[in-house]
């Protein structure tokens, strides 16, 4: 399997930075902007999130994002619309993430192969078990050419984190510490622990540290113990920002890098 | 056909477990042993003896004369509204406190609409001296005050939840995130037949006492095990699914659930989740869910905080799917009415969830020599401003 997660990966060992925005906000057409400007201001890999009513793994920055995303009329085809000509814009690395309800009701199939015409490389269902993948739709990924990142925490255990690991092709989302997003207590001395486990295991595919990393400060202490790290409630706060969407961009994320 | 749940956890394809990874080990810890526990002689007894001492039960089988006359058949109420606390979810919470006890947890959270979970959660962990979280939709902290006052008495903190609705569903979400958040220390004790695998199953097998209890006292009663009818409303369809375990396997008897139609089925104000809903994912169960086209859930209404929610357990969307079971509802108006007969009949004031279940002994369809057990879930105190205020008692 070939795709830019793969290549972004060989090429890249280290301080990877990804980031999550929820489509629809601030407004509902500032898709293309936010990843545009995203790309300029030199992140590696972005994860578009797909609003859903009631996102149970979130904290409350992006519940507040979806709920205000919905309100503008955010839905998949309309994010697929969006979407439609991305890559004659920018070839950078971009995940869907959302939750498993409203991509179920599209239709799984048809969602893997629009999103695959369109040039996402990859998708994030934290709810969607990874038995029933491995079950029922781990074909249709691999047809349509699509990594399926999946979460580990710091409870998961080894046999796991190795069952995960071989069933995934793109990189795993490594869960900092036992929390919904948005949470910025910092990186506790468990979770160093936990990264270094993993580490440890020379698992096959990279890991991305996410969930609490909100400054240059917990960026780099991610980026020490993992391939990178991704940002996500932060990012979406500082789009509330005054000014203008690219400032806020630019200001944010030259933040964390400089 | 079977109408329990499978090795997979799941009922036909409704039920599993879909919830994110940090969920896992917790679901996964409760999977491995709630089955093992539950079996233990020591957890046994320990149940035995508490539903007995603790609760009340058995609870009785009353044969209801008058209403019985009115409407010409043989009408037997369960008094469900007889357990401590006043309803049947004390059957599953002291199932579940008994069990987090043996997981080594300190600390339990728990959801609720109408109250009743939160009390009989508050109920038990004051008994064990376990420390009691207990999340509650805005609305339904207004609407069900009684039992906030119960709650914060017996010493749990009661938690709002803001956000959607403000009521079932929103407090379902905090307290999912709350054991994301804690999940090493912290039981969830979930209040009816609905989450992820085995919640379903578990809660349902705390709940059969019901319908193990029907069969003995409808056998002194009637001279057989198997009434005609059992008739329970459904909210997630806790109270149901215990009316019905025992009967699941009997086809001659014909098993009806109650859902609230709010102001009506097409009024765009209901939660009648059998009608209005279509297969999808709520709160790591597949399972029937009322939404939008693109997957967005949406805000259920009825009068009681109970019913009021999107989804329905993955048991009773099998039963509907494969008509196992006939789905009836009822409008909020129904409900109210059917209060203040029970009332006038009977001298019971029920609940107004259970109220549903009443209204619906109007267009059964029972003959004379029939029999009909209405599972009379709970008693209506804390529903009485609402009764004084639609019956205008508070003027006079
Ligand atoms: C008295 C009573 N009956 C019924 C219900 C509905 O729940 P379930 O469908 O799980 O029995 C509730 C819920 O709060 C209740 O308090």
């Amino acid at each position: 399997m070939n795709n830019r997660i793969k290549s972004l990966f060989a090429q890249n060992q280290k301080g990877l930075l990804s980031v999550y925005f929820t489509a629809g906000f601030p407004n509902l057409d500032d898709t293309e902007t936010i990843i545009l400007e995203l790309e300029k201001n030199g992140v590696d890999l972005i994860e578009v999130g797909m609003p859903f009513s009631d996102p149970l793994a979130d904290g409350p920055t992006i519940q507040a994002s979806s709920t205000v995303a919905l309100q503008n009329g955010m839905t998949i085809p309309k994010l697929f619309e969006q979407l439609h000509d991305i890559r004659q814009k920018t070839q950078i690395p971009l995940v869907l993430m959302g939750y498993l309800n409203p991509v179920m009701q599209y239709g799984v199939e048809r969602f893997c192969q629009k999103a695959s015409e369109i040039g996402i490389d990859g998708i994030i269902l934290p709810d969607m078990p990874l038995q029933v993948y491995i079950d029922e739709f781990k074909e249709l990924f691999e047809k349509y050419n699509l990594s399926k990142v999946f979460l580990i925490t710091p409870q998961t255990p080894e046999a796991r984190i190795r069952e995960i690991d071989s069933h995934t092709n793109g990189f795993i989302y490594m869960v900092s510490s036992a929390s919904t997003t948005g949470k910025t207590i910092g990186l506790a001395e468990q979770s160093q622990a936990y990264f270094q486990r993993v580490a440890g295991m020379q698992l096959q595919n990279p890991g991305v540290i996410g969930f609490g990393i909100h400054d240059k400060e917990t960026f780099s202490a991610a980026c020490n113990h993992a391939s990178g790290a991704i940002i996500g409630s932060a990012f979406v706060k500082a789009l509330q920002q005054e000014g203008s969407l690219e400032q806020n961009i630019s200001t944010f994320i030259q933040s964390i890098k400089n | 056909m079977s109408y329990h749940v499978n090795e997979k956890g799941f009922y036909g394809k409704f039920g599993g477990a879909y919830v994110p990874e940090m969920l896992y080990p917790n679901v996964e810890e409760l999977r491995q042993n709630y089955l093992r526990i539950m079996q233990e002689p020591d957890f046994q007894e320990e149940l035995q003896l508490l539903l007995k001492d603790y609760v009340g039960r058995p609870t009785p089988l009353y044969f209801a004369p008058r209403l019985s006359e009115k409407y010409k058949t043989k009408v037997y109420l369960k008094r469900e509204d007889l357990n401590h606390t006043g309803a049947h979810k004390i059957n599953n919470t002291i199932g579940q406190v008994l069990l987090a006890k043996r997981l080594g947890k300190k600390r339990i959270i728990a959801e609720t609409g109408a109250g009743q979970h939160g009390v009989a959660t508050a109920t038990v962990c004051a008994l064990m001296g376990l420390e009691c979280i207990v999340y509650m939709g805005e609305v339904d902290i207004e609407r069900q005050a009684p039992n906030v006052a119960r709650m914060k008495m017996l010493g749990a903190k009661v938690v709002p939840a803001t956000s959607g609705s403000k009521t079932l569903k929103d407090a379902t979400n905090e307290a999912i995130r709350d054991w994301i958040n804690n999940p090493e220390n912290t039981y969830y004790i979930i209040g009816s037949v609905v989450g992820p695998h085995p919640y379903p199953d578990m809660v349902a097998r705390f709940q059969a006492v019901i319908s193990e209890e029907m069969r003995a006292q409808l056998l002194e009663k009637e001279g057989t095990e198997l009434p005609n009818y059992v008739v329970a409303c459904v909210g997630g369809g806790s109270n149901a699914a215990g009316a019905f375990y025992h009967f699941l396997d009997e086809p001659e008897v014909k098993l009806v659930a109650v859902e609230a139609a709010g102001k009506g089925i097409d009024s765009g104000e209901s939660a009648a989740t059998s009608i209005l809903g279509r297969d999808g994912i709520i709160h790591g169960s597949r399972t029937l869910l009322m939404q939008t086209e693109d997957g967005q859930v949406t805000e259920p209404y009825s009068i009681s905080a109970g019913l009021d929610y999107p989804g329905v357990g993955p048991l009773h969307a099998h039963l509907f799917e494969s008509k196992r079971a006939r789905f009836e509802n009822a409008t909020d108006e129904e409900a109210l009415q059917a209060v203040l007969e029970l009332t006038r009949l009977e001298g019971i004031i029920p609940a107004l969830e259970t109220a549903h279940a009443l209204a619906v002994l109007k267009r059964l369809g029972a003959k004379p020599n029939e029999t009909v057990i209405v599972n009379l879930s709970g008693r209506g105190d804390k529903d009485l401003s609402t009764y004084l205020k639609h019956f205008h008692f508070d003027e006079q």
